[in-house]
């Protein structure tokens, strides 16, 4: 069963919903022996990362635990950021450190926030890309990125103008800031993709 | 760079999509999800459900709707008609609404537009303005043929029209689009109340004077008749997004032909 973390706030069901849709039961939840037993643990996004890291609380540490085991983890959009060592999004907050890196707002030359719809290349070694081709469309709505340090974390990029962390992959440990529950079809792959590593 | 997206819009009353529908092979082309969940299998971009009926008793009826909507449609949508508080948007938001649109409370009560903002984020609030021409008589300011013989104005003036559209007030479109961007808003959804229905094209010049006024996005809205009428929208108006109703629910155009036509002609698209 794969354990989408419940952080009490925001619309974490529409992550449930879209997992239902390709036939993946997921269970909400925050208990650590629940999160311990889990094939797969989902991050969603919600609100800003401080407030995030806070909700997520005494779950940061079982979350942190099953990452160093092995346990494939997705973090979507706030939940892909939250992987990163730190924040600068109202005040410096530390995130989970399972990935090198800082997240950094979007640069102000462009719109921010960035909220539509943008081509993400899609490297060929990048596990929840499989089977996707070179570059698919995915729904993006965030002021803050990631900017990935970790020499063993592979990305995937889109342009915004300038080139923006789309998501990352070190061993199990999955970020996607786009929201793939949102994406339509493609979206959906990344999940099944995602589902897929969870089986293994 | 983002892409220009392609937005159907559903006008729904009492549970069921009104103007018509003419898809095939739905079971039943009046519900709302199995619509909706049909456009966001065949490309839609985004979705607009609207409750043309906002009664204090429909409001029960479109968030059940929300409910259902969200279990079923994988792209982000969006949710208005007779929204008048906070907790009103609270409630489509956490029900599975991406974006709650305001319209006429907003008029009344500007303050709604900084408080959903600040509660929930510029995102997730739309400003919808229906928009009529002030005046006739103005002189030509263009010969751009791409401008419908409506919109040949650069001195034209449009009034913001409240309950439904039905009601003119004395507030300039221009400027409510302005101050409302500054409350807070998102997203501008610019309706034309004299183009809207006619299937002869937008109102590029409302759609220019709104999209040069704010730096937030805007959503053409009403007229859309032909796949040029699209493409004009975006060069000629500056629509970051085009709404539609007619075109694609009574099958002329499937949503795949408008974005392949309009990438064809080198815009940005989601395919």
């Amino acid at each position: 069963m794969i354990v989408v973390i419940d952080y009490n706030v925001g619309n974490v069901k529409s992550v449930c919903n879209a997992f239902r849709h390709i036939g993946c039961e997921t269970e909400l939840s925050r208990d650590p022996a629940r999160i311990a037993q889990a094939t797969g643990l989902v991050l969603p996004g919600v609100a800003a990362f401080g407030y995030a890291m806070e909700a997520l609380g005494d779950a940061a540490e079982p979350v942190k635990e099953a990452a160093a085991a092995g346990k494939p983890v997705l973090g979507i959009c706030v939940g892909h950021q939250l992987l990163f060592d730190e924040s600068t999004e109202y005040g410096p907050h530390q995130g989970l450190g399972l990935i090198q890196g800082q997240v950094v707002p979007v640069p102000p030359e462009q719109t921010v926030p960035h909220m539509g719809w943008n081509l993400v290349e899609l490297p060929e070694e990048m596990d929840l890309f499989a089977g996707m081709g070179p570059a698919k469309h995915f729904y993006f709505a965030h002021s803050y990125y990631a900017q990935v340090t970790d020499g063993q974390a592979k990305t995937a990029l889109v342009d915004y103008g300038t080139p923006l962390t789309a998501s990352v992959q070190k061993g199990s440990i999955y970020g996607v800031q786009f929201h793939p529950e949102k994406s339509s079809n493609q979206g959906l792959q990344v999940l099944k993709n995602f589902h897929a590593l969870c089986r293994r | 760079m983002l892409t220009k997206r392609i937005i159907p819009c559903l006008d729904v009353k009492d549970n069921r999509v009104v103007k018509g529908v003419n898809f095939l092979n739905l079971r039943d082309a009046g519900d709302p999800v199995e619509l909706g969940a049909r456009y966001s299998e065949t490309g839609a971009d985004e979705l607009v459900f609207l409750d043309i009926t906002a009664t204090i008793r429909s409001r029960k009826t479109i968030v059940d709707m929300v409910k259902r909507v969200a279990e079923n449609v994988f792209i982000p949508f969006t949710v208005g008609g007779g929204v008048q508080t906070v907790e009103q948007i609270d409630e489509l938001l956490r029900s599975g609404a991406e974006k709650v649109s305001v319209n006429t409370a907003a008029v009344e009560n500007p303050k709604l537009i900084a408080e959903a903002a600040k509660r929930f984020g510029n995102q997730c609030l739309v400003l919808a303005i229906d928009a009529r021409r002030a005046s006739s008589g103005m002189r030509p300011a263009t010969d751009d043929p791409r401008m419908t013989h409506d919109a040949q104005h650069t001195t034209a003036r449009w009034r913001v029209c409240v309950k439904a559209g039905s009601e003119p007030t004395d507030v300039d479109v221009v400027e409510w689009a302005r101050r409302g961007e500054e409350l807070g808003a998102g997203e501008i959804l610019l309706t034309s109340m004299d183009a809207d229905g006619t299937l002869a094209g937008y109102d590029n010049a409302l759609n220019k004077a709104v999209s040069d006024a704010v730096n937030i996005p805007v959503i053409a809205s009403g007229g859309a008749g032909t796949l040029d009428h699209l493409y004009d929208a975006v060069v000629v108006g500056g629509a970051d997004a085009v709404l539609m109703a007619s075109i694609t629910h009574f099958g002329n155009y499937t949503i795949t032909q408008m974005k392949e036509y309009l990438r064809d002609r080198g815009l940005p698209m989601n395919l």
